[in-house]
This record gives C-alpha cells, sequence and structure tokens, in this order.
C-alpha cells in the first residue's frame, strides 16, 4: 500500500520565488495496482512520480510505502525515465545489472536473470551491444529490463513510452501489461497520452495544473486481458470521454485530441 | 567520413582514399624539403642562418649517441612531469566537482599558477631544488596541468541529470556517483585535455631544459645555438616536433582501444 497523506511540493525557482507544483493532495495505491497518473504539463504527475520514488522530498505531508516512510529511494522501488537513460559506456548487459551492483546485491544468478528478461522483451542476443547500436524502442526495453532486475514492489514509470513512435509504443504497452501479468508489482504510470492510460490502467488519475491537484479519479471497468479492440467498446469510450472533459473542459468533445 | 564522401558521384578525376591521406601529404612534405634545399644552396644562406636539411641531418647524425640520450633525458622529463599532471588533476577536478567550498578554494589558486609565466619560475625553481630532475618537473607539470583539471572538471559537470537521477534511484552513494557515473561520462573531455597536456609537458621539459639542465634536447639546442652550430639547434627542434607527434599519438591510441566508446563522435541518446 502507497498512501500520499496531505503532500505537497513547493520549488524554489532561481529569482527566490516558491513555485507550487502540487498542491496538498491525499491518495492512497493499492499493492499490485496499475495506475496511470493523466494531465496536462505542469500538473505535477512526474513531481508526484519523484515524490514516491523518494528522490526529492515533499513541502509537506507524508509518503509511505507498506507502513514505512519514504526518506531517500528505496531498494524495491524501481523507476524508468522518459529516455531510456543507458550508460553510454556499457554494453546492454552491464546496464540492466547496474542498479543490482551499485545495491551491492549483485549474484552470480543476476547476469542469468538479466539474460531471461531480455529475452522476455525480444533483446535475445543484444545482452553485448552497444546502447547506441540499438533503436529507441529497444533502448527503452533494455531500461525497462534494468528497473524489473531489481524485482521492485512499486515500478514508476514517467512517459516511458513518450519517445517512441506509435506503433512501438503499442507494442510496448501490451508487452508492458505481459509483464505486469507475471510480475504482480504496483505500477504508477504517467502519461500525456488518454487511450494508452484507459488501456493500461486500473485507475486513472486525472490531474489539473497550476498548482498540480487531482482533479478525479477514474475506475477503468474493461477487463483483463486488456487489448486494443477493447478500444471500440463503449466503456472504454466512456472513460476516455470523461478524461478527455476533465482535461480540456466541456470543449473536449470537439477539440480532436486523443 | 572520407569513405562517405568517396561513395558520392564526382565529376572528373579523383583520387583513391589511400593516396589522399598518405601519399599526397607525403609528397607535399619532400617538395617543401626540397624546395627549403635549392633556396639554401641558390641564394648561398650561410648555414648558422639557415642550415640546409641535408646539414641538419648531416651535422645532427654526426655527433650520433648523444643525441639520442638528450632525447632519452627530454622524454623522462616529459613523461615524469605528465604523469604528475594526471595523478594531480583528475583528484583535483574531482574535489572541485564534489564541493562548491573546494571549487571556491581551489580555482583563485589555480588561475594564479596560470598566470604566472612558467620560463620565469622556472629559474626561480631551481636556485631552490638544485639543478636536478625535480625542479624540471615541476616546471613541466606546471605548464601540463591547466587544461586537463579544467577539461576533466568539464566533463564531471556535464553529466546528464537523467544519469545522476538514475544513480539516486539506485542509492548509489556520493563515492558510486562519481566513480561510476560521472568519471566515465567525463572519459573523452580527459582524454581531450591529456591530448593538450601532452603536447605542454614537452613544451614543458624544455622551458625546464633551457635554464637548468646538463642534457636533454632543450639543453642542446641551448649550447649548439651557443655556438653557432645552427644544424644541430634544428636537429635537435625536429626530434622535438617527431616525439611531440609520437606522444601524442600514443595517448590517442591509448584512448581508441581502452575507450572505444569516447572515440566515437555520435551523440548518445540518454
Amino acid at each position: 500500500m502507497i498512501v500520499l497523506d496531505g503532500v505537497a511540493k513547493t520549488f524554489r525557482a532561481n529569482d527566490g520565488s516558491a513555485v507550487p507544483a502540487l498542491a496538498k493532495l491525499s491518495l492512497s495505491f493499492r499493492p499490485g495496482e496499475f495506475v496511470a497518473l493523466v494531465g496536462p504539463s505542469g500538473c505535477g504527475k512526474s513531481t508526484m512520480l519523484r515524490l514516491v520514488a523518494g528522490l526529492i522530498p515533499p513541502t509537506a505531508g507524508d509518503i509511505s510505502i507498506e507502513g514505512s516512510r519514504v526518506t531517500e529511494a528505496r531498494s524495491d522501488t524501481a523507476m524508468v525515465f522518459q529516455a531510456p537513460t543507458l550508460l553510454p559506456w556499457a554494453d546492454v548487459l552491464t546496464n540492466v545489472v547496474f542498479p543490482l551492483r551499485i545495491m551491492g546485491r549483485y549474484t552470480p544468478e543476476s547476469e542469468d536473470k538479466a539474460r531471461e528478461l531480455l529475452a522476455l522483451v525480444g533483446l535475445a542476443g543484444f545482452e553485448k551491444k552497444s546502447p547506441r547500436e540499438l533503436s529507441g524502442g529497444m533502448q527503452q526495453r533494455a531500461a525497462i529490463c534494468r528497473a524489473l532486475l531489481i524485482e521492485p514492489r512499486v515500478l514508476l514509470m514517467d512517459e516511458p513510452f513518450g519517445a517512441l513512435d506509435a506503433l512501438t509504443r503499442e507494442e510496448m504497452s501490451l508487452e508492458l501489461l505481459r509483464i505486469w501479468s507475471a510480475r504482480p508489482m504496483t505500477v504508477l504510470f504517467v502519461t500525456h497520452s488518454i487511450s494508452e492510460a484507459v488501456l493500461l490502467a486500473d485507475r486513472v488519475v486525472v490531474m489539473s495544473p497550476r498548482p498540480g491537484r487531482i482533479a478525479e479519479i477514474i475506475d477503468v471497468p474493461l477487463p483483463r486481458p486488456r487489448s486494443f479492440e477493447q478500444e471500440g467498446l463503449h466503456e472504454f469510450q466512456d472513460c476516455a470521454q470523461r478524461i478527455r472533459s476533465l482535461i480540456f473542459g466541456n470543449g473536449g468533445r470537439r477539440s480532436g485530441i486523443a | 567520413m572520407a569513405a562517405d564522401v568517396a561513395e558520392l558521384p564526382e565529376q572528373g578525376f579523383t583520387l583513391p582514399p589511400w593516396v589522399r591521406e598518405i601519399v599526397v601529404p607525403i609528397v607535399a612534405f619532400m617538395l617543401l624539403v626540397a624546395a627549403w634545399e635549392a633556396m639554401v644552396h641558390g641564394f648561398s644562406v650561410p648555414e648558422f642562418i639557415l642550415p640546409a636539411p641535408s646539414a641538419i641531418w648531416t651535422e645532427t647524425t654526426k655527433i650520433g649517441w648523444p643525441v639520442f640520450y638528450h632525447t632519452l633525458a627530454t622524454l623522462r622529463t616529459t613523461l615524469l612531469g605528465f604523469v604528475a599532471s594526471i595523478l594531480i588533476s583528475l583528484p583535483l577536478a574531482v574535489a572541485i566537482t564534489a564541493s562548491p567550498l573546494l571549487s571556491a578554494a581551489i580555482y583563485p589558486l589555480l588561475v594564479i599558477t596560470q598566470s604566472v609565466p612558467k620560463v620565469a619560475l622556472a629559474p626561480v625553481l631551481i636556485i631552490g631544488l638544485g639543478a636536478n630532475e625535480l625542479p624540471r618537473v615541476i616546471v613541466t607539470f606546471l605548464v601540463a596541468f591547466f587544461p586537463l583539471v579544467v577539461s576533466t572538471t568539464a566533463g564531471l559537470l556535464a553529466t546528464p541529470p537523467e544519469l545522476i537521477e538514475l544513480g539516486r534511484s539506485c542509492r548509489a552513494s556520493r563515492f558510486q556517483e562519481m566513480a561510476r557515473i560521472r568519471f566515465p561520462f567525463a572519459i573523452p573531455f580527459v582524454f581531450g585535455g591529456l591530448k593538450v597536456a601532452i603536447a605542454l609537458s614537452v613544451v614543458g621539459a624544455v622551458v625546464a631544459e633551457f635554464v637548468g639542465a646538463d642534457q636533454g634536447l632543450g639543453y642542446l639546442i641551448q649550447t649548439s645555438t651557443a655556438f653557432f652550430r645552427t644544424s644541430v639547434a634544428y636537429g635537435a627542434v625536429i626530434i622535438l616536433g617527431i616525439l611531440g607527434i609520437v606522444l601524442f599519438q600514443v595517448v590517442e591510441l591509448i584512448e581508441r582501444i581502452f575507450f572505444p566508446w569516447s572515440n566515437s563522435h555520435e551523440k548518445m541518446v540518454v
């Protein structure tokens, strides 16, 4: 259980003025839940993720995971960034085991597990390749393997597919669901894409900007396993439409933004 | 790069790449030497003003083994000064990056060492430390180390914030962040600095030998010009040039063998 209790975050700008990123909010995520965070730029989605990751401290309130307060990065929390963020000097396998080495949890079996994970995402045979020899989608798959190898109970994903083309993006979404169904963990998934949020998540947290706050939390009633065929179902359309109108106001129906 | 260009359809007469890259520069160089030789003989330039290449060769080789020992002495001072630069510059760069306080303390001192003309400092050091290897190595170090500190610091600071955040999300300690993320990232910058430093080390060694040495190519230049043996002085200058080129290439070779990612100029997506 991840609990955010009265959490607020204010950044200090270079000129000394205070910039509120997140207004006071309380929220909790159930273990094993897949939650998407959706909202326009500046609504504090990434800030919320970094708070849960323990990368930045909250200005007010408390964050706890499984009852213990988050004060720094935890060894059971993994993060996937928008960019693959692979070490350019290391090969793919070395990149995937990098967190284990840093945490001092590297064992002789780690490499086998890394190879298994790479095979799972279709990167078998690329272990010794340099990241620059991989396409953007392959690099991001390697980054996801790196996050999964530490066997996280909480996976934080900050627009992980944002830099990918539309086709790779859809393929990766389904792959992520497949991995998640095989390995139970709580996923917080930040995205700009409404249809991606509905396709993936059990619940969609819709946020609004300046300062970031929760507009509404929407339950997605679609059965699992999910597939792109469900996009045609009226439940899917209702959810997407509801999110769209929360973000764009009632004009959402007119705007053609997905 | 050259291969890509060669693939393009070109009009008229083209040379194969190996001819263009190897044969053309050699021919141009030989033409220059020949023109020099012809000019010296044609205008009857006295040898002590400008010796012909042939005179440089005969006069320098006539000395025999001592030239070799002078070269070894200069090489030794150069390498000792270069190694001292590495041993001091890299920790210094790490200290500057690690703490704003140390940075504020160290940077002005560095700038002062760079503002002092090292040629002026060399005789002063020799009075203090005696006419032995140590003051020469110190002068070489003082000439060579600054670019290495600056470029290494730049590399450590240029590490993308995404990689730093990755380290923090893996609970990396500050030491791990420096050793496993910042420093490897800075390697191409370090080698940029090393290439400047090795070239400057040769300069520093010669400057030191001018003022306080009884051997070395700098000493050879000094003594032979004193007796108007200009040919020998030119010979020593040419050996210094070759020494500089060889040492530079060695640094580049080390980079290419041990840090192959460093030389690739493709921009990594991180």
